[in-house]
């Protein structure tokens, strides 16, 4: 089944997008997180419940508006190139792997689009819903956060580095440098 | 009963699946020897010239694999045919 999906993201040049897609929305998940825990740290604030259910709220709107927009826009410009490869076929494509892909690859595109940030943000505020025993003692919650987030953030940069085959490090360092500014704005904001 | 020995087939087919891809799936279809020729190329498509060769061709086989990977047969240019004792 993996090696038929991976058809299907190849005949309609789809692997690239999938990635763009993680990467972005993973960012937007991140950052965002790490803006809400931010703010919840700049606040003092110390209820664990409450952070933990604005952090999930915030991290499965993300991932519903992820799919949902992926999904519309992608269905709609998939099925504009089967149109058009069926004009220039001259022929109906029915069974063929393209119109199969037409169905498939909005689908996986907005799987990812969505589950990218959603993930990345239950990443992020694990400190805030996994067991006691499992985090260190010494863990402040929200500062354990913070640097969740930026080492999300920083393996974010590095994979895109990695894509576009420049230096990893760099893309990396670079990607937390924007988080550092996001970190930097909220506190200066709130001073 | 006669067996189809050889075809020359005309096919238009999508950029993907290439032309790797198509050799190889006809040629699975019965073990036979398959040479693809792309005589054109546009923005979408290309026009191929596919020469299968075998013991006894099952063509319904090969119209199958075609339409499965996205490829229209516009014609059957030339065929080999092989006739045997009834």
């Amino acid at each position: 089944m993996i090696r038929q999906l991976l058809l299907l993201l190849r005949i309609t040049r789809s692997t690239g997008i999938v990635r763009r897609y993680f990467v972005v929305n993973g960012f937007d998940g991140a950052l965002s997180t790490l803006g809400l825990v931010m703010g919840f740290y700049v606040g003092n604030f110390s209820d664990t419940a409450v952070m933990f259910s604005a952090c999930f709220g915030a991290a499965v709107a993300l991932g519903i508006s992820g799919v949902s927009s992926a999904y519309i826009s992608e269905s709609a410009e998939m099925k504009r190139s089967l149109a058009e490869l069926q004009t220039s076929m001259a022929t109906d494509l029915s069974g063929s792997p393209h119109v199969k892909a037409a169905r498939t690859v909005p689908l996986i595109i907005a799987l990812v689009n969505g589950l990218s940030p959603f993930c990345i943000a239950l990443l992020i505020v694990s400190p805030l819903w996994l067991p006691s025993a499992w985090l260190p003692a010494s863990l402040h919650l929200l500062e354990g956060c913070i640097a969740l987030a930026f080492a999300t953030i920083f393996l974010l940069g590095m994979f895109l580095g990695k894509v576009s085959g420049n230096l990893w490090l760099w893309s990396g360092i670079k990607a937390m440098l924007i988080a550092g500014a996001t970190a930097g704005l909220i506190l200066w904001l709130n001073v | 009963m006669s067996k189809v020995k050889g075809l020359v087939l005309d096919v238009l087919k999508p950029h993907l699946p290439n032309t790797l891809e198509l050799a190889n799936l006809l040629a699975r279809q019965g073990s036979y020897r398959v040479k693809v020729t792309v005589e054109e190329v546009d923005e979408k498509t290309e026009t191929l010239r596919v020469e299968v060769e075998g013991e006894d061709i099952d063509f319904d086989a090969i119209k199958r694999a075609l339409t499965d990977s996205g490829a229209s047969l516009h014609s059957i240019d030339a065929v080999v045919v092989e006739g045997g004792s009834d």
